[in-house]
């Protein structure tokens, strides 16, 4: 059996599952159910300052958009950090963290930007137990507004400031939380590694208004008539913090920085993708919230048994697999040569891929043979593009085919060369370089 | 005290009286909304879609199901409504096993096609009930249409009549509108006089009057029609049942089974209803299935379906013969009724013929099987009553149509049972009536006007 037990950053769990810090860590009760159920850590709901607590609003906290069978697909919240006293949070922040010592117990803060708030607060933290912080510089709605979450996340020299002086008040490992909600995820996770953070942790949530409701008029969620936007979360948004993942994990700056991959994880499957991007940890919510604490078991199971079938005796093994495929788009190979093929006996003739191709596309496939319903691609039109194989209800009845090198492409009438050739060095590009002086670029 | 089901002899009450309501309720309860969201899910909004395709009135079955997906119940009823006014009724008894969801992308992949008859239901049950109507008539033309028989054809060649702004009147002998809607149609398919809602928001459109207990033949004829009318739309069904030719037939206990599936729509209460304690019926259609079915439903403790070729060549599709099945009806194959055997002057069994194809003919083999029974209904085939022959062409017993349902007088169109091309369908009929419709208003209104016309006429509601 694959072992499945990680050690981020110095922090130890029996597997790489977290809890994000968010509504399911808020206190001792979740926490303790989490961990009978086999999560593998936690980030506890964020601290705030000593003193009276944030209050929440009183009506909808979460919008949603779902599938046709209620299939959540995507969640929002406006919710805000724990509204429960610093005190209270941190008795039994101890407690769990001494019942349960194999499990990584991390407390995600946020405090006002000023050296006193975090230097007071460490201390605390550090009292617990605890086996490192969050610094949650992503919360995108009503904190940002008091000038912490996100506000702070979009400024990198602000991120800086801050990890630098929690690296300076504290011993415990610090994990800075990104937002998403910027235009250069890089920049966030530069100033931050500048600071001394050990790890970055993202995605956080992304502004969000989950619909309108149109016999009101009022965004959703609507307290008494009336919304903000909210941070947006579950499957939907897996592909956009996949990305943002990677291009930290391949940027120069970055490269190797210690990632906890958050958004969208729901099945042992997203978190293996987290972890080939690069993550060492995944940290999941939305998944929990749906379906409660026991898909850690399927998460496991999966996980490890998927490891085992290709024998990964390690997350070592997998973990950063995928960065050095991802690259920029000028570096992709023109040489590769696609069509798709229509599979006739798996075919149930439903005509999407015609029509998808013919109305939106490149009119490269049929309709008719002879008479009769038919869809078959014409190679002479198909320019690879793949629309059809995603279209297509059927899984693996459209398959793309590579053309090997030397065969005939009928569409352009080439022959597919057989070396690899990019953007910069073809003809059609201004910037073209002579072809001896392009390099695939190394990781 | 009931009856009891092993009471010999014909007789009324054999259920206990819950049983009643039990057995007749609705064969399909209707999808609620979340269902029809998750259901209309799994259509793929195929291109050129081979379900429209495979529908007879043509109604785009990818748009109504996508309007229903996206909670638009009531656009979904216009898109159904546009192309066949008798959406609901259809979409109840329509053997959509044959027709769409045969059709169905999903038939090929997975075995199970969308329900695309109950989201049909869905749908045109929430306009129904909203009294929701989605066109106007036009401008009065002047223009007089005959319709003789309020069935399905007749009702939607006098629905797009009344669109088109001609006055329509619709003749019919029954002393209720809808024809086998109304009389013809096992209880269970259409309960809580779904016909008699139906036919009501037809004509809630205006322009059509109609006259119940009149008869072709017996009250007016043909030429008195034309007399009063600029056109005239047959769609008078089969009113005739086709004799057994057995020995014996008229013993007490030979009756026809669309007289007894038209009582059992008729009762107020089914308990009264006698039936037999064994059943035989002779046929291998649709009328067959239905009578077996409800003859086991009232009660009676054998029923038997007797028909003369094999299985392959029933009329009944394979899923009417499984409900049948399933209620413990037996069918037997390869049987032809050679007599009645008769006791006291009624029935007390009948004798079948074994028959074999031998050179694609069906030969009795020699060999006989008696059956014991109370009961015996032929179900075998309808046939036209009116002599029409002076005035039209009749092939087969029906009056001769062409594609767009004229007949060989000029100002006389036909539809439905009566007429040729049918499938003795609900939605063949309807599909026939619709398009005869069109064609009188192309021939009443000169072609030129009428594709003037053409875009005005379905006015949104």
């Amino acid at each position: 059996m694959a072992d499945l037990r990680t050690n981020f950053v110095g922090i130890k769990s029996p597997n790489p599952f977290w809890l994000a810090s968010a509504p399911p860590t808020d206190k001792a009760y979740n926490v303790e159910r989490a961990f009978k159920a086999g999560w593998g850590g936690v980030v506890w709901k964020t601290l705030g300052e000593e003193g009276p607590p944030v209050v929440n609003v009183n009506g909808p906290r979460y919008g949603a958009i779902w599938g046709a069978d209620r299939r959540l697909l995507g969640l929002n919240n406006i919710e805000l950090i724990t509204d429960r006293d610093l005190y209270v949070n941190l008795r039994e922040i101890k407690q769990v963290k001494m019942n349960w010592p194999d499990r990584a117990v991390v407390v995600s803060i946020m405090v006002p930007c000023t050296e006193e708030s975090w230097k007071a607060i460490l201390p605390l933290v550090e009292e617990t137990g605890a086996d490192g912080i969050e610094l949650n510089f992503g919360c995108p709605h009503g904190m940002s507004e008091r000038g912490m979450g996100a506000a702070v996340g979009q400024v990198p020299e602000y991120i800086e400031m801050v990890v630098r002086w929690c690296k300076a008040y504290t011993r415990m490992p610090v994990i800075t939380k990104l937002t998403p909600n910027i235009t250069d995820i890089r920049k966030p996770a530069r100033a931050a590694k500048h600071g001394g953070t050990d790890a970055v942790s993202l995605i956080n949530t992304i502004n969000s208004i989950t619909g309108v409701n149109l016999d009101t008029f009022a965004p959703e969620p609507s307290i008494d008539g009336r919304g903000t936007h909210g941070g947006y979360c579950g499957p939907a948004v897996k592909p956009i913090a996949l990305n943002m993942v990677a291009e930290i994990a391949r940027d120069p700056d970055t490269y190797g920085l210690p990632i906890s991959g958050i958004g969208g994880v729901t099945t042992w499957r997203d978190a293996a993708e987290f972890l080939a991007l690069g993550a060492g940890t995944v940290q999941v919510c939305t998944a929990a919230m749906t379906y409660g604490f026991k898909i850690v078991e399927e998460m496991i199971s999966g996980l490890s048994g998927w490891m085992d079938e290709k024998g990964h005796a390690r997350l070592e093994d997998i973990t950063g697999r995928a960065v050095r495929n991802v690259t920029d788009w000028q570096y992709l190979n023109l040489n590769y040569v696609t069509k798709a093929h229509i599979d006739q006996d798996l075919c149930i003739k439903c005509g999407r891929c015609h029509i998808a191709c013919e109305d939106t596309s490149h009119q490269a496939i049929t309709k008719s043979k002879d008479g009769a319903r038919h869809f078959e691609v014409m190679d002479d039109e198909c320019v690879g593009c793949n629309l059809c194989v995603n279209v297509c209800p059927v899984q693996d009845c459209i398959t793309m085919e590579a053309l090997a090198p030397g065969m005939l492409d009928e569409r352009t009438g080439q022959v597919v060369p057989d070396q690899y050739a990019n953007w910069t060095t073809h003809p059609n590009n201004p910037s073209a370089k002579p072809a001896k002086t392009v390099v695939e670029p190394a990781e | 005290m009931t009856a009891g089901p092993n009471r010999d002899g014909i007789a009324a009450g054999r259920l206990a009286p819950e049983l009643y309501h039990d057995n007749f309720a609705d064969l399909h309860p209707p999808l609620d909304r979340h269902e029809a969201f998750v259901e209309a899910d799994r259509c793929y909004f195929c291109f050129d879609a081979p379900c429209l395709n495979a529908c007879p009135t043509e109604i785009d079955i990818p748009l109504f199901i996508r309007q229903i997906a996206t909670d638009n119940p009531l656009g979904a009823a216009e898109t159904i409504f546009a192309q066949n006014i008798l959406g609901g009724m259809c979409a109840r008894v329509c053997p959509t096993e044959t027709l769409c969801e045969e059709a169905c992308v999903r038939e090929a992949a997975e075995g199970k096609p969308v329900r695309i008859g109950m989201l049909q239901r869905y749908a045109t049950d929430i306009a129904m009930a909203e009294g929701k109507q989605f066109f106007e008539r036009a401008p009065d033309t002047g223009r007089t249409i005959a319709v003789v028989g309020a069935g399905p054809a007749g009702l939607a060649c006098a629905h797009r009549l009344a669109l088109k702004g001609h006055a329509v009147t619709i003749f019919d002998a029954r002393p209720k509108p809808g024809g086998l809607n109304e009389y013809g149609i096992a209880s269970y398919k259409a309960p809580g006089d779904f016909a008699q809602a139906e036919i009501d928001y037809i004509l809630s459109v205006g322009g059509i009057d109609v006259v119940n207990g009149q008869m072709l033949g017996r009250d007016f004829t043909l030429d008195s029609l034309l007399a009063d009318h600029d056109g005239v739309f047959l769609a008078l069904g089969l009113a005739g049942v086709n004799a057994l030719r057995a020995e014996g037939e008229a013993a007490a206990g030979v009756d026809d089974a669309v007289d007894f599936i038209a009582a059992l729509r008729q009762a107020d209460d089914l308990s009264t209803l006698p039936i037999g304690r064994r059943v035989v019926v002779i046929g291998g259609g649709m009328t067959a299935i239905d009578a077996a079915v409800q003859a086991k439903l009232l009660g009676a403790e054998e029923v038997t379906i007797a028909y003369r070729r094999g299985k392959a060549m029933m009329n009944a599709s394979q899923w009417e013969q499984d409900l049948a099945a399933s209620k413990g009806v037996t069918i037997r194959h390869w049987l032809a009724p050679k007599a009645i055997l008769v006791e006291n002057g009624k029935v007390a069994g009948i004798e079948l013929d074994e028959t074999a194809l031998s050179q694609e003919r069906l030969i009795t083999t020699g060999r006989t099987v008696r059956l014991e029974c109370d009961q015996v209904f032929k179900a075998i085939g309808q046939t036209l009553v009116a002599d029409l022959a002076g005035e039209l062409t009749i092939v087969g017993g029906k009056i001769e149509i062409d594609a767009e349902g004229r007949t060989a007088h000029e100002r006389v169109w036909a539809g439905g049972d009566c007429a040729t091309g049918g499938e003795d369908l609900t939605v063949t009929a309807a599909a026939q009536g619709r398009d005869a419709a069109e064609s009188i208003h192309r021939a009443l209104m000169g072609a030129g006007q009428a594709a003037q016309r053409q875009t005005a006429e379905l006015v949104h509601g």
